[in-house]
């Protein structure tokens, strides 16, 4: 009885009153959405802001909102009074040697462990797990102290040569994309007596263009945004990269909030660029790390 | 199967190359996890025991390092203050996460570009974050205090002040988390109209769904963001380092966290030996605590599919 009169209920909502109820909803999740929203990016823009104004707009009481005359000129000082254009140089030089490390090893592991059946790619799975979990700090001291007696401290070795290795997190998720091509692309190939690396790099490799694109984004933001690596390896400023600049630059000029703007601002902008670039692949990249097969 | 018996031979000889060259495949890994992490693993073992500053020989010391941990009121600090934010900042930031997912699930025209806005700050580096965030939470000149001051309420030192170091912390943290919400918000949409409609059906209202449906549904992933979260938060390092300007954990040393405590034996102090044992103690913590969710998880970790 109950029910049927819940059920008459919906399909009277359906029929009157839900166009109405709809339109109010959707105006309430709006405001709602764009409130929330200018929280979250307010921050972001005040970065930008800051970085137009000058020395006196930026201490002055109560704070302007948007700066009075735009300083661009901000920008122009920032390369200035620090060697900003080297350490960007040195930054993509870093970036691309990862990229490149990560871009031949990580697929080769991750075909390995996919698509060729051989006793033990259970165990090399499961220790790819397995470093994922495992905290950079507990191998840091000895893998320091390695490059260091190899003469490689102060070089950018120690910042690049790990790439080649592959990562855990990278083989993992090319992994899981391995595993949805079907086989019988590369079976196919076999029977015409194509050796086991022209498949991989043949067939499969053009494939994984998507998870390579990831990849090279996630890579290169890690490699931009690192600042305890070049830390730890780098104490000749001619070979730091942004991080340390920026850093550098903030215990020596302190107060110059709007020239440390405008250095982080510049040094956001790749980032962002990057991230409206490769969106929708990661997005695709969150979905299926978090699916396990 | 006979055909299978006959062609054994020819079977074994396939699996033995099939071995070598699945083995040759993932030797760049294999190598680099033997040169980079077990090497160097079983080593950080060895100068745990030992007194080292690299420049003369590890001298062993036995347990001394480990001893002298336990009485190390630096250590309790450091071990305190990460605890904080992996058992006080990572669930907050879940939750934050999950209630962002849901806001950004709404399905309205334009969604894409909210959810657009909502991840941009995740891109923006750390250390540009937090240098930003130092301009921000200014106790006099910072934009927060200024609108806090407008409005009459109470303006913290923030940075400055000890008992506020490790919110604002959290508080620059909640601005990151459009990342974590799209891992939610893919698993949200991944979850099928029909069960909405049925409980509907029975008469289920906002919270019934959330309890039953949703966050069962989204329970993997945050087992997922969860272990994530807490390893993260054992690796607080660059966040504090510019937050305090080099100076060791800042105010009443209330950011000193247990990677920067680490960092600061091994590199400015050149305790190798004693860093490794403090990185062997954190790898067991981290283990203990992974062992732990896992199991708790088989309680609370719904799988769909099988």
């Amino acid at each position: 009885m109950e029910l049927s009169t819940r059920s008459m209920d919906t399909t009277h909502k359906t029929v009157e009153v839900k166009p109405k109820t709809k339109i109010r909803k959707s105006i309430l999740a709006h405001i709602v959405l764009s409130l929330i929203g200018l929280v979250f990016i307010a921050p972001f823009v005040w970065l930008f802001l800051s970085a137009l104004k000058t020395p006196q707009e930026i201490f002055q009481f109560p704070p302007s909102i948007f700066p009075e005359k735009p300083q661009w000129n901000n920008f122009i000082r920032t390369f200035e009074t620090m060697p900003f254009f080297q350490y960007t140089l040195n930054t993509l030089f870093l970036c691309a040697a990862n990229i490149v490390g990560q871009l031949i090893s990580s697929p080769l592991t991750a075909y390995s462990i996919s698509k060729i059946k051989w006793k033990g790619r259970n165990v090399v799975f499961g220790i790819i797990i397995a470093t994922m979990i495992l905290p950079g700090q507990v191998t840091m001291i000895p893998v320091y102290i390695i490059f260091a007696q190899l003469g490689w401290v102060n070089t950018y070795l120690p910042l690049t040569i790990g790439a080649f290795f592959g990562s855990a997190f990278n083989i993992f998720l090319l992994r899981q994309f391995i595993m949805g091509i079907p086989n019988e692309l590369s079976e196919a190939a076999r029977i015409d007596g194509a050796s086991e690396i022209r498949i991989f790099w043949q067939i499969i490799y053009p494939l994984l263009v998507p998870p390579l694109a990831t990849i090279t984004i996630f890579t290169f933001s890690g490699v931009w945004n690192d600042f305890m690596g070049p830390l730890i390896y780098l104490n000749d400023d001619r070979l730091w990269t942004i991080t340390l600049g920026l850093q550098g630059f903030m215990s020596q000029h302190g107060g110059e909030w709007e020239l440390l703007m405008a250095g982080s601002a510049i040094f956001t902008i790749p980032s962002v660029i990057l991230y409206f670039i490769g969106q929708k692949n990661i997005m695709k990249a969150g979905s299926s790390l978090t699916s396990f097969k | 199967m006979p055909w299978a018996m006959r062609h054994n031979g020819l079977t074994l000889k396939r699996s033995h190359k099939q071995f070598w060259l699945g083995l040759g495949f993932a030797s760049p890994f294999i190598i680099g996890f033997l040169l980079l992490t077990v090497i160097p693993f079983l080593q950080s073992l060895y100068f745990s025991f030992t007194e080292y500053d690299i420049f003369t020989k590890p001298k062993w010391i036995g347990l001394e390092n480990y001893v002298n941990i336990f009485h190390d009121e630096r250590f309790y600090k450091a071990l305190t203050n990460t605890s904080y934010m992996a058992f006080i900042a990572v669930p907050i930031t879940l939750v934050a996460n999950l209630l962002i997912a849901l806001l950004l699930n709404i399905k309205v025209k334009g969604i894409a570009f909210y959810r657009t806005v909502y991840y941009l700050p995740t891109v923006v580096p750390a250390i540009a974050t937090s240098i930003l965030w130092l301009w921000i939470l200014n106790p006099d000149m910072g934009i927060l205090n200024n609108l806090l001051r407008s409005l009459g309420l109470p303006d913290p030192a923030w940075l400055l002040d000890p008992n506020f170091t490790k919110p604002s912390l959290i508080i620059m943290g909640l601005f990151a988390s459009g990342g974590g919400a799209l891992i939610y918000l893919a698993a949200l949409q991944g979850i099928p109209k029909e069960f909405y409609e049925a409980a509907s059906i029975d008469g289920a209202n906002w919270w019934h769904k959330l309890r039953y449906i949703i966050l069962p549904a989204l329970s993997p992933v945050t087992l997922f963001q969860l272990i994530m979260g807490l390893i993260g938060a054992f690796q607080i390092f660059t966040e504090s380092f510019i937050l305090t300007n080099g100076a060791l954990g800042g105010p009443d040393q209330s950011m000193l966290f247990y990677a920067v405590y680490l960092y600061n034996e091994a590199f400015v102090n050149l305790n190798m030996g004693y860093a490794s044992a403090l990185a062997w103690i954190l790898f067991v913590i981290v283990v203990l605590i992974t062992i732990v969710i896992f199991k708790t998880s088989l309680r609370w970790v719904y799988y769909g599919g099988e």
